[in-house]
């Protein structure tokens, strides 16, 4: 599925990011294709906040609707 | 020493002194570092062509460099370019990273580590990180990183005795495994490891300084180092508890639209508190009427009128009505200057704490429909500023289209501070159906305006994808040197444009140009808008300032809807003569003058519309109908945003546009 689709509380595999500027950047906040995220909040509507660690990141809804993970981990 | 050649700023390093770089991440508390090793004499100067700062200052027979805060070094934007020119010319970095964050903040470590340079770690905010239950082996830390690690605690000075006395230890650190051997072959053709990394990494802006072609292996060795950085991280922290602490329940609660949206309207009541009725009231009372138009402007035209008499042609464009010397410098100073600070002020906070990510997360919906992405929330609250200080900063955003959609709808469709004042003023005496229309039909322009150049322009603007720091009490010393920081710079940038600006003008008013232009507009005042003759007068005002503009309308006999009608225009029309020059700075010639001319059109059209369709929902001599007027611009936003979304659903099954960061 898509990380659009995630609920808060989830966790999932991010499995694809779609750009190379976007898995640059991506590596650089410490999360990479492969990674194991949980998904701390969905904006409804809005974008979908993931956290690893103690790291969180806010992802545009467009963005998250091009990001494949696999869920239920 | 032979850097400097690439950095843009001039450094004056004295002889065999070395060039101690402060390198982090954003929010792990450089700059206190950078304030304790420098003292008070600190030098700081504009990086060329952008916003940023960079400041030095002497270490004993050494320079210490503050960078901009960045994840990594290349060329995403004007941080990271800057950040990276200057840690490749450095002798040594002095890097500091959070405890809290450890994960995140390696990756730049090893990024430094990788261009070969000396580095000493400084593991700050060590006593947060324990009492969120993280753990970190220190000396593991070192070894595997293979340079020095002090832990620190800034903000109460911990273990910057001990940075100091090793500073000098700093040294080269174990690079990326496989990075060595690809290098070796550039380093012979470059002379320089870490331009040569960069090259390999891609970076676009490096490879061209040697004529190579950028290498693709960025990604690889991304992937290879964040694995790194991973394995060390598994290594050496160790998590004991994990509790919510209150500034992460808060840090939730600003996200979620149904806490958030309180919040930040709580916010900006403050905010309006703090700079519409205090900064905008009492301060600009004190500084624009009791200092420059009382003491400072009669002062520079007594001694002027010395020289020259104040009718003749360059009396009028020194001391005139919109005197070089007079209005120019009044307005600057008097006016703007103290909304400035007081917009930046509240900025910074909320950059500082850690808010501002968060409101851009929170708003990024709203801002999405309108083709800009939540960091757009920016340069827009900044517009109810001064709009000329909100276009310059649409630099931050992350494409051309972006920019192209800000600068559109701030020009068009946000009135300043100065303006609002003017604006709130008339409003106040007419009763709330009128505020509601007023408000109302700009808000529907702004929303139709930006549904339209989002489905019109080509592409596809960037998604947010941002990091959310930690929410922290502004550190309040960091919050002042942020604000005038930035105010100065605005200002420097501003004040040649404002005096432009009013020699334009008053050239225009020497030649009797303005006369013409407003007996051009008196047919369209007079028939479109049904307003009296003389009004044209007051728009003309508006295209020097805009609350020249609306403060004009305050001395006509208008009937409340012709106020509404006025102000609805005057809002709506050309953004200031200031905002315009930094639009055709900013913009293409081609594509300013777009933005003005259509700015002409969309104010007398929608300012029309409204006087035309009052006329006809009110038959007879009754009173003016406002709720059909309303209800109309409604309908007809909806239609517009209805209409785009469409057009915009077929085009995204067609093509699926790529989306990235710019690459200037």
């Amino acid at each position: 599925m898509t990380l659009d689709r995630i609920k808060r509380g989830q966790r999932c595999r991010i499995l694809s990011l779609p750009s190379e500027s976007i898995r640059a950047q991506a590596l650089r906040f410490g999360i990479a294709e492969g990674e194991i995220v949980t998904c701390s909040e969905v904006i409804p509507g809005g974008p979908v906040i993931i956290s690893k660690n103690h790291q969180e990141i806010a992802i545009g809804r467009g963005l998250a609707r091009q990001i494949e993970v696999e869920g239920s981990i | 020493m032979t850097h400097g050649c690439c950095t843009g700023v001039k450094i004056d390093v004295p002889e065999g002194g070395k060039r101690i770089v402060l390198a982090g991440n954003p929010n792990t508390g450089k700059s206190v570092f950078f304030n304790h090793f420098t003292g008070i004499y600190v030098d700081v100067s504009n990086y060329p062509g952008t916003t940023l700062d960079i400041s030095w200052g002497r270490y004993g027979s050494d320079v210490i460099i503050d960078t901009p805060g960045v994840y990594g070094i290349s060329s995403f934007n004007d941080e990271e370019r800057i950040a990276r020119d200057i840690i490749l010319s450095a002798d040594l970095v002095l890097n500091v990273v959070s405890a809290v964050h450890l994960e995140r903040d390696l990756f730049l470590t090893q990024q430094i580590i990788d261009t070969g340079v000396p580095v000493i770690v400084a593991l700050n905010m060590i006593d947060d990180a324990r009492r969120m239950g993280i753990e970190v082996d220190v000396e593991r830390l070192s070894q595997l990183l293979g340079v020095p690690v002090i832990p620190t605690v800034a903000v109460k000075r911990k273990g910057f005795e001990r940075l100091k006395a090793e500073l000098y230890t700093a040294r080269p650190g174990h690079v990326t495994p496989g990075v060595e051997k690809e290098l070796n072959p550039l380093i012979n053709r470059v002379g320089n490891r870490g331009e040569a990394l960069l090259i390999l990494e891609g970076d676009p802006v490096i490879a061209a300084r040697y004529n190579l072609e950028p290498g693709t292996r960025q990604e690889e060795i991304y992937r290879r180092r964040r694995e790194r950085v991973n394995a060390i991280y598994q290594q050496v922290v160790r998590e004991t508890s994990r509790g919510a602490s209150m500034a992460v329940t808060l840090g939730r609660l600003m996200i979620k639209p149904l806490t958030g949206i309180p919040i930040l309207l709580l916010t900006l009541w403050a905010m309006y508190k703090a700079i519409g009725i205090f900064i905008a009231g009492t301060v600009v009372g004190f500084t624009e009427e009791t200092i420059m138009q009382g003491m400072y402007e009669p002062a520079v035209r007594h001694f002027v009128e010395q020289f020259i008499p104040q009718s003749s042609i360059p009396g009028t464009i020194l001391i005139g009505e919109f005197g070089l010397l007079t209005m120019t410098v009044t307005y600057l100073l008097g006016l703007l200057m103290p909304l400035v600070v007081g917009f930046y002020f509240f900025l910074s906070l909320f950059e500082d704490s850690g808010y501002l990510p968060r409101i851009a997360t929170l708003v990024d919906r709203l801002l999405n429909s309108i083709g800009l992405n939540g960091r757009g929330v920016i340069p827009i609250i900044l517009g109810f500023g001064c709009v000329t200080m909100a276009t310059i900063t649409t630099r931050l955003l992350s494409s051309e289209r972006e920019r192209k959609i800000a600068i559109f709808l701030l020009g068009l469709t946000i009135p300043c501070s100065a303006q609002l004042g003017v604006i709130a003023g008339m409003l106040a005496t007419l009763g709330p159906h009128y505020l509601a229309l007023y408000a109302l039909v700009i808000f529907s322009v702004l929303v139709m305006a930006g549904t339209l150049l989002a489905t019109l322009l080509p592409g596809k603007s960037a998604d947010l994808f941002i990091d959310l720091p930690p929410l922290r009490l502004p550190r309040i010393d960091n919050v002042l040197k942020k604000t005038f920081t930035k105010s100065f710079h605005f200002l420097r940038e501003a004040a040649p444009l404002f005096a432009l600006g009013a020699l334009l003008i008053s050239t225009f008013q020497v030649t009797g140009i303005l006369e013409f232009l407003q007996n051009l507009l008196a047919p369209l005042t007079v028939g479109w808008l049904n307003l009296p003759r003389e009004a044209a007068t007051a728009f003309i005002m508006g295209i020097v300032r805009r609350d020249f503009g609306a403060a004009g309308l305050t001395e006509l006999a208008l009937s409340p809807l012709q106020t509404i009608v006025a102000l609805i225009t005057i809002t709506l029309f050309v953004p200031c003569i200031a905002s315009v020059l930094v639009i055709f700075k900013e913009r293409t010639k081609k594509e300013a003058l777009l933005i003005w001319g259509s700015s002409w059109i969309a104010a007398f059209l929608v300012g029309g519309l409204v006087a035309q369709l009052a006329r006809l929902f009110s038959p007879g001599s009754g009173k003016t109908q406002v709720l059909p007027v309303i209800l109309f611009f409604i309908a007809f936003t909806l239609i517009v945003v209805v209409t785009c979304n469409l057009l915009r659903r077929t085009r995204t099954t067609s093509s699926i546009t790529e989306q990235g960061y710019k690459s200037r």
